[in-house]
């Protein structure tokens, strides 16, 4: 059994953040399938986020400093659009930590295998601050955060584990024999 | 037996006579349906997954519609459409409705209507969210992401878990100044955003059975904003009658066992509801518009899956005839059969396109989506300023029309009609 840790420092929000926050809707138009559409949609992630708030991409370098987002209830509401979960695993988020998620974007996540939801019941995300250190130990199931002697247990992730064990739709389907193995 | 509407068809979609909620089953899609923002994403994992030369698993099967960002100078936004008709070509796709066609329509949700490809018991995945409007004519509908989309255009498959089911019933008649979008907004008030998350919403009621087939779509239109994964009903003799001039694919009407097993029923009075406006900055901060009456908007817009039908236009120019409105007020039919519609649906004699004209409405002749999701800065009817604006559409999330200190309230057609004329937020019941 592997022994996953995800580490990094954390970008914090609160409740219902929508994908119109993460990713507004102009941005559409960016092809998340081409590498440059890709790496374009990273340095846009959370772009429709109020401007008083902190930074999510250096402006000045479009670098994401941060690998793991914290936030509340409902985590990615709104539209069905896939660019919201490419954008913030281009941009190097590993995995969100938030109590509960909204229905297709935590399906995106699972699908794309682009970046790991992790549901916490633990409202993390008034304790923590922004640039705090998390870890999330994947396979042990609890997010820690060494500054706030925090360790908060993690949920299962239900229903579609074995898409998320194998890493995305397309290779769980391959993995089951649904579709021939990439030739 | 016990099973809701959502379980049978998905039942029926995977081959079983019963499903329970939280399984996760493997599904035939019937329909699957993408639009320029997203084509590009799916086409590029379809090659990538299934190969350069692979074929979708059904031309026919696959909806390819233009909608977002259609009349725009975006170089990007034109790219996209360009690329759509490139796939559509090598695939030889039967159903592409590209713009500077004569098949063009606009907003995808609507367009599925039209062109007859919401059917009673099927499968249909669509590339955004609103997808689950489709759900008024008793089809499984929902809003999947890029990767989702793209196995089911190279297997015509998706794995899906069984949501559980709120039953949500409106009795009694409704007010003449009430209408559909007064009846979602009660409901995504009183369940909240998430309060249906993973679920699945069932309409009834005897309000729901006597709607019209347009009335209809704007309920389930909005049950993503509650989080809900679809929103369905069983097909009214409206439905039946819309769907014999729209298709001739054989299709089966299902309904939920009489003793189906709802996690929540929820009864709502309609006899006595007043209309309802959400407030900045969420679907389901809603109110009574009484409660916000007076409070000066800036501009208003009518249009989107949600409010930009023939019914939406025809109820705002009930309010609007005779009227002058005194705020910038922007119009997008949804589709080109709306616009033309406009034309020729009368009141007192008037065309609906004279009233809205005489009104001072800007109206546009580019169907689509336009400003409701803002778009492109040169979107006709574009929020780019921080103004206040009451709006027909369906969300109002922070720079959801484009400026982030924009506040956007949303309304029933009747309602931004009346706001539009008052310069302020107001009771549509003054003009009905």
């Amino acid at each position: 059994m592997s022994n996953k840790i995800l580490r990094g420092k954390a970008y914090v929000l609160a409740d219902n953040i929508d994908t119109d926050q993460i990713l507004t809707a102009e941005f559409l138009k960016v092809n998340p399938s081409t590498p440059d559409g890709y790496a374009e949609l990273g340095k846009l992630a959370m772009c429709g986020l109020p401007d008083d708030f902190i930074p999510f991409v250096d402006p000045d370098t479009g670098v994401c400093e941060y690998s793991i987002v914290i936030a509340g209830e409902n985590f990615g509401c709104g539209s069905s659009r896939e660019h919201a979960v490419i954008a913030l695993g281009s941009a190097g988020i590993q995995a969100v930590v938030a109590q509960s998620y909204a229905r297709i974007f935590f399906r995106n996540c699972v699908s794309t295998g682009e970046m790991l939801p992790v549901v916490s019941n633990t409202r993390l995300c008034e304790s923590v601050r922004t640039g705090d250190i998390v870890e999330v130990y994947v396979d042990e199931g609890r997010v820690v955060i060494p500054r706030l002697e925090i360790q908060a247990p993690t949920e299962p992730v239900g229903e579609l584990a074995d898409i998320v064990a194998a890493g995305g739709l397309f290779a769980y389907a391959r993995a089951t024999g649904r579709m021939p193995a990439l030739g | 037996m016990q099973q809701t509407l959502t379980q049978k068809v998905l039942a029926k979609a995977s081959g079983r006579s019963h499903v329970e909620p939280g399984e996760v089953v493997w599904a035939k899609v019937d329909v699957l349906m993408s639009h320029d923002p997203c084509m590009p994403g799916v086409t590029g994992i379809f090659k990538r997954e299934f190969g350069q030369q692979a074929k979708v698993w059904d031309r026919d099967r696959f909806i390819m519609i233009v909608d977002h960002f259609v009349y725009t100078a975006d170089p990007l936004a034109n790219q996209n459409i360009r690329h759509m008709r490139e796939f559509a070509k090598a695939q030889d796709i039967t159903h592409f409705y590209d713009v500077g066609t004569p098949r063009y329509k606009g907003v995808c949700h609507i367009a599925l209507a039209e062109g007859g490809h919401n059917r009673p018991g099927e499968v249909l995945l669509g590339t955004d969210s609103h997808t689950v409007t489709s759900g008024a004519f008793g089809t499984f509908s929902i809003g999947v992401g890029n990767t989702d989309a793209a196995f089911a255009l190279g297997t015509g498959q998706i794995p899906l878990k069984v949501p559980a089911t709120i039953r949500v019933n409106y009795h009694g008649k409704m007010p003449a100044h009430v209408v559909a979008k007064d009846l979602i907004l009660e409901l995504t008030g009183q369940l909240g955003i998430d309060g249906a998350t993973y679920m699945a919403i069932e309409f009834g009621g005897s309000a729901v059975d006597e709607m019209s087939v347009e009335s209809r779509m704007t309920l389930c239109n909005m049950v993503v904003e509650c989080g809900a994964k679809n929103g369905i009903m069983v097909p009214n003799q409206a439905t039946i009658d819309y769907l014999a001039t729209r298709t001739d694919i054989p299709y089966e009407i299902l309904e939920p066992d009489a003793d189906a097993r709802y996690a929540k029923v929820v009864d709502i009075d309609v006899s006595t509801l007043q209309p309802r406006v959400a407030r900045p900055h969420s679907p389901d901060n809603v109110g009574a518009v009484d409660t916000l009456s007076g409070v000066r908007i800036d501009q208003a817009y009518l249009g989107s899956c949600t409010g930009g039908k023939l019914e939406d236009f025809i109820d705002a120019a009930r309010v609007l005839k005779g009227h002058k409105v005194s705020v910038p007020t922007y119009a997008v039919p949804a589709t080109k059969e709306v616009f033309h519609g406009l034309i020729r649906a009368r009141i007192d004699g008037t065309s609906v396109y004279d009233i809205l004209i005489d009104a001072g409405v800007s109206l546009s002749s580019e169907t689509g989506c336009a400003a409701c999701c803002g778009g492109p800065s040169d979107t006709f009817g574009r929020v780019n300023t921080p103004i206040s604006v009451i709006s027909t559409t369906n969300r109002n999330f922070v720079g959801r029309m484009g400026h982030k200190e924009a506040q956007i309230y949303l309304a029933s057609p009747y309602t931004v009609a009346a706001s539009a004329i008052r310069g302020s937020i107001a009771n549509p019941d003054l003009y009905i």
